[in-house]
């Protein structure tokens, strides 16, 4: 296990459109996690707020006090990437979507592998239902498949498990990722998200689709990230085109947009201060080797209502690929290409920011 | 249209429903068109110019001599010898009738060329032709005898048309905020905008997409916004947005260039040759900027035009045409291989039709208000022959001074904008001749003999990268040093009393790191440097009457940086080099930051450049010793605006927040609604802890972070 405290650079918060350009500046100090060896892709808190959730493309999934940042175990039993994975809400349970074709459930206390769905394709991403019931999982489009939303029963007794979905839909471009699938209020609905840019709404029982998002205001590249608000009233999507935009969840109607200048990889809303965070860099391949400062790796705090950038939080060495709030809104997390998870505990000077 | 009538009439009669048929589908046979019109205009405009060439390629040549039988072949033979120097004659091409009567030429003849052009250069030529003392001959084109034969016996007035004023093509300058125009180009977008920095914000003025096919460019005293074109060049103006002027026809043009009174528009068009080791093709035109009139264009391989001038493009040097004296466009210049030429626009030809013959002469440069031309001639024969700096005066090419320097590597000329001083930066080599160190030599322009003062840099082994002069001032600043370390000296060349050592160094900054391009505010005693292109956009402002940096900042990765007219803003923009944050920053003289816009694929940004002030040298002063009360009456409207803006900016919050606290009430009202059904799904578990994270809720953390105990003296 390793923890480092490293001489940080900061929690930055500039009040650009201010008048008086005064300068904020909160000095934190992250704590550093380095526990995974290759790029992180997902991070969860769960519901208590004492555990974070940490998934990479290095196959084990890891879980880490959310307080110090110390190690308390990996989830070992995948064969590839992890792309995904949600908790429930007792925190008894862990559900990982992977790139070796499985989803698995996982005790989380012991670690012990519960149960694995099998694919013939990627799992993207996993949502639990509200009850922890249904579980919806999302996989890619793979060598005579395409890119589906299953949806899965979660027995309360890991014995009575079965593999069968309830419930697959086709998205309408098959060889389009859907990058997110969450479930929407009640369970009454899922919504998705991925390559084609369109945020849909699908009946949970019927398996019909409600809505699609309008092309004109929409998103106009891939959607990469979508967050909900914790009683799934609303939610945040992130997309390659630079922007994270902010809709209803039972009427799809776009209420913000949030405009950045690098793709977003990774979105998260603060439960506490009505603050956005988008979180992404130019794409690994294309970041110059000069300067790291080039490709934008700061997380940018964005005023929810009034839309304008408060701040950000440099520190990462590549794209940030994930980031979670603490249910709290205490503290954050970011975790980047880097392999490095980052744990921000927000100091008072965070929560007196006017603009 | 009256058919579409019967066609329904007709298609009524058939039992055809029209609106089934689709008409795109229907495809006619080719070659016959059933009478259809097509709506192609361009099909008959080409019939159209086929038709004119009718007898376009024939001319009429009146007054020859008239001459028997005898001698018609001998005269025949003369008139064919004249005009195949002008072009080709068609077979039989000549035609000269004879009077059937007395047997006799009728004293004219039609000659028929291959082609209109040629018929036309003939006239022009052989009109006048002396034949002999009692021929001259009188040429004109064959299809313009209709209209000459109708000319009226008697005169008649032309009738007086209306003056209708043209636009007011400087009405930009009478904007009564005195805001500054700039334009900007961003994928295939063009658009032009007031630079309002009290709104903080462009304001729209003029956009247009596909509006040119490489760049924009302003004329230089910002009157004209010239766009290129496969076909040619065009120029943009007017007093409310922007309508097209004039064009300029020149295919494939490249590079556009104004006169400094933009009298001329010189345009550069280069060929790539089939033949690697061909030299490219190169075609230059000059234009009158205001009639659209052609009134020079120059051809050659680009050899020709490529000797000194800041780089180009595919072979030339551009500009080609050095432009002299200000704004009277009399004289360009042009350099190359060991001649200087040197054109007058009355006529458009050579002065004294011939070029001036300096051997070896790379670089030619002119004063900015006098048709003086100065040049540089490097070191020849190893050393032998010293490299040469002289200052010639046009038209009459007098020599005014020269200076020999030794061993000289390479040298640069500095006009000081009101052309009272010339500096020349010569770079030397040291004794190893392995590196070079730099010095200045100035020419004192104005005074008696034009003295030339040396001066060295303190350390001899410096070398000067950028040079800058104040505008219309006596002061200059260079970068020299070698990397990281480089310093920034400023000079003040002011006339004094004392005879010696009149050049004085004000004060040198020490280790700009990297600081490379040198950028002078016009009009104003700000000088400004950055450091661009790798060097993360550094920017320093720094004033040099109080010697004193005013602030620095950063715009990272800028790559360019240009000052408004007016010396007041300043832009710096990341253009496409980079792929990120492409956009422009907008600063204010003392460098704090008006506003930032940010476009994805952005390429130019260019300032309207505004002629030179209106304004007599009295009432300039005059608003100098009074500014104090003008600068009242703009203070007051600044901050009119600030309230407005700030009563605004709480409107739009307030609206904002307003709006979305309508969201929450519904969603808050909602997931009550859905309280008894959720916990059904969780089997009764009531804790909904989440209920109230709407509220922002005040939270006060108290933490010690360090104490120090300090000693404070207790005043009387």
């Amino acid at each position: 296990m390793t923890i480092e405290c490293v001489n940080p650079e900061g929690l930055r918060f500039n009040q650009m459109k201010s008048s008086s350009h005064q300068t904020l500046e909160t000095r934190m100090r992250p704590i550093l996690m380095k526990g995974h060896e290759r790029p992180l892709t997902f991070l969860r808190y769960n519901r208590n707020g004492d555990l974070l959730f940490s998934c990479a493309k290095d196959h084990t999934p890891t879980v880490w006090f959310a307080d110090n940042g110390e190690r308390l175990g990996t989830y070992r039993g995948h064969s590839g990437a992890v792309w995904c994975c949600d908790i429930s809400r007792d925190s008894s349970r862990l559900i990982t979507g992977s790139a070796d074709q499985t989803a698995k459930l996982w005790d989380v206390k012991s670690g012990k592998e519960l149960f694995t769905f099998k694919f013939g394709a990627p799992a993207r991403s996993v949502d639990f239902s509200v009850d922890d019931h249904l579980a919806v999982i999302t996989t890619d489009h793979f060598v005579g498949t395409s890119s589906a939303i299953h949806v899965k029963r979660i027995a309360e007794d890991p014995e009575d498990q079965v593999g069968d979905s309830v419930l697959v839909l086709q998205s309408p471009d098959g060889k389009k990722k859907i990058n997110r699938a969450v479930w929407g209020p009640l369970n009454q609905t899922i919504v998705s998200g991925g390559e084609d840019a369109a945020i849909r709404i699908w009946d949970a029982e019927t398996g019909k689709l409600l809505k699609q998002s309008d092309e004109e205001v929409g998103h106009k590249e891939a959607i990469t990230s979508l967050c909900k608000a914790a009683d799934d009233s609303h939610f945040l999507t992130g997309s390659h085109d630079k922007t994270a935009k902010l809709w209803d969840m039972r009427t799809l109607t776009l209420i913000k947009t949030y405009t950045t200048v690098v793709p977003v990889n990774a979105v998260a809303m603060s439960p506490l201060l009505n603050h956005v965070v988008l979180g992404g860099g130019q794409d690994a391949s294309a970041v110059t080797t000069t300067d790291h400062r080039a490709g934008k790796f700061e997380a940018k705090f964005y005023d929810t209502i009034l839309q304008e950038e408060i701040g950000g939080v440099k520190g990462h060495f590549g794209p940030i690929n994930a980031l979670a709030f603490s249910p709290d809104g205490k503290s954050f997390s970011s975790g980047g290409e880097d392999g490095y998870v980052r744990l921000h505990h927000f100091d008072s000077n965070y929560f007196n920011i006017k603009i | 249209m009256a058919a579409v009538v019967d066609i329904d009439v007709l298609t009524a009669q058939l039992g055809i429903n029209w609106s089934d048929v689709n008409l795109d589908s229907i495809q006619l046979p080719p070659g016959n068109d059933f009478g259809i019109e097509s709506d192609d205009e361009s099909v008959y405009q080409d019939d159209q110019s086929e038709f004119d060439t009718g007898f376009g390629n024939i001319i009429v040549v009146d007054h020859l001599p008239v001459v028997p039988k005898e001698k018609f072949e001998k005269l025949e033979g003369v008139v064919k010898k004249i005009y195949n120097q002008l072009g080709v004659i068609k077979e039989n091409g000549l035609l000269m009738p004879v009077d059937p009567d007395t047997k006799m030429t009728l004293g004219y003849c039609f000659i028929e060329f291959n082609t209109p052009q040629e018929a036309q250069n003939a006239k022009e030529k052989s009109h006048g032709y002396k034949l002999d003392k009692s021929h001259i001959f009188a040429v004109n084109m064959f299809d313009d005898f209709d209209r000459l034969m109708n000319v009226k016996e008697e005169w008649e007035p032309p009738q007086e048309r209306p003056y209708v004023p043209g636009e007011n093509l400087q009405k930009w300058l009478t904007d009564d905020k005195a805001r500054d125009q700039l334009v900007i180009r961003f994928g295939h977008d063009t658009e032009v905008y007031w630079n309002d920095a009290r709104q903080k914000k462009p304001e729209p003025v003029h956009k247009r997409s596909y509006w040119t096919e490489s760049y924009v460019q302003w004329s230089p005293i910002g009157t004209y916004l010239v766009t290129l074109h496969k076909q040619g060049a065009a120029v943009w103006g007017g007093a409310d947005t922007f309508t097209r002027l004039m064009r300029y026809q020149h295919s494939m043009v490249k590079l556009v260039d104004f006169s400094p009174g933009e009298k001329y528009l010189v345009t550069y068009h280069s060929q790539e040759p089939s033949n690697p080791r061909d030299a490219s093709k190169v075609e230059i035109k000059v234009f009158d900027v205001r009639t659209g009139r052609m009134m020079r264009d120059f051809k050659g391989s680009a050899d020709e035009f490529s000797i000194g001038g800041p780089g180009g493009v595919a072979g030339a040097s551009w500009p080609v045409f050095r432009w002299a004296c200000g704004k009277d466009d009399k004289y360009f210049a042009k350099l190359s291989k060991n001649t200087i030429s040197v054109y007058e626009t009355e006529t458009f030809s050579l002065i004294d039709k011939k070029s001036m013959k300096v051997d070896n002469v790379v670089d030619i440069c002119w004063s900015p208000t006098d048709s003086i031309l100065s040049l540089f001639v490097p070191e020849q024969g190893g050393g032998n022959q010293p490299a040469k700096v002289a200052l010639v005066q046009i038209p009459s090419k007098v020599e005014l001074r020269q200076k020999n320097l030794f061993s000289v590597s390479d040298c640069k000329m500095y006009w000081q904008s009101s052309g009272e001083y010339l500096a020349v930066k010569v770079d030397r080599y040291t004794k190893t001749k392995k590196s070079t160190y730099s010095g200045f030599e100035l020419f004192r322009i104005k005074e008696r003999d034009i003295p030339i003062e040396v001066l060295e840099l303190d350390n001899k082994n410096d070398k000067i990268i950028a040079f800058a002069w104040e505008p219309k001032g006596q002061r200059f600043a260079g970068i020299h040093g070698d990397q990281p370390n480089r310093d920034v000296s400023f000079y003040s060349i002011k006339t004094g009393t004392k005879t010696l050592e009149r050049v004085s160094k004000l004060a040198t900054l020490k280790a700009k790191q990297a600081k490379c391009p040198l950028l002078v505010a016009p009009q104003a005693s700000t000088s400004f440097l950055a450091g661009l292109k790798g060097f993360n956009g550094q920017l320093e402002f720094f004033n040099v009457d109080e010697l004193e940096t005013m602030a620095t900042a950063e715009h990272f990765m800028a790559t360019d940086i240009e000052w408004d007219p007016t010396g007041r803003y300043v832009a710096t923009s990341v253009t496409t080099v980079h792929e990120m944050e492409n956009g422009f920053t907008i600063w204010s003289f003392n460098g704090n930051m008006v506003y930032r816009i940010l476009k994805d694929h952005f390429f130019q940004l260019a300032w309207r450049p505004r002629p030179a002030s209106f304004l007599t040298a009295e009432k300039e002063e005059e608003i100098a010793k009074n500014l104090r009360n003008y600068s009242k009456r703009y203070e007051a409207e600044d901050q009119d605006v600030s309230l407005l803006l700030s009563e605004q900016d709480r409107e739009k919050r307030r609206a904002l927040n307003e709006e979305w606290q309508k969201w929450v009430m519904q969603w808050k009202s909602l997931h009550e609604e859905e309280k008894l059904v959720r916990q059904n799904l969780r089997d009764g578990e009531v804790s909904d802890v989440e209920e109230d994270e709407y509220e922002a809720k005040e939270v006060e953390f108290e933490d010690l972070i360090d104490v120090t105990e300090e000693i404070v003296q207790e005043l009387m």
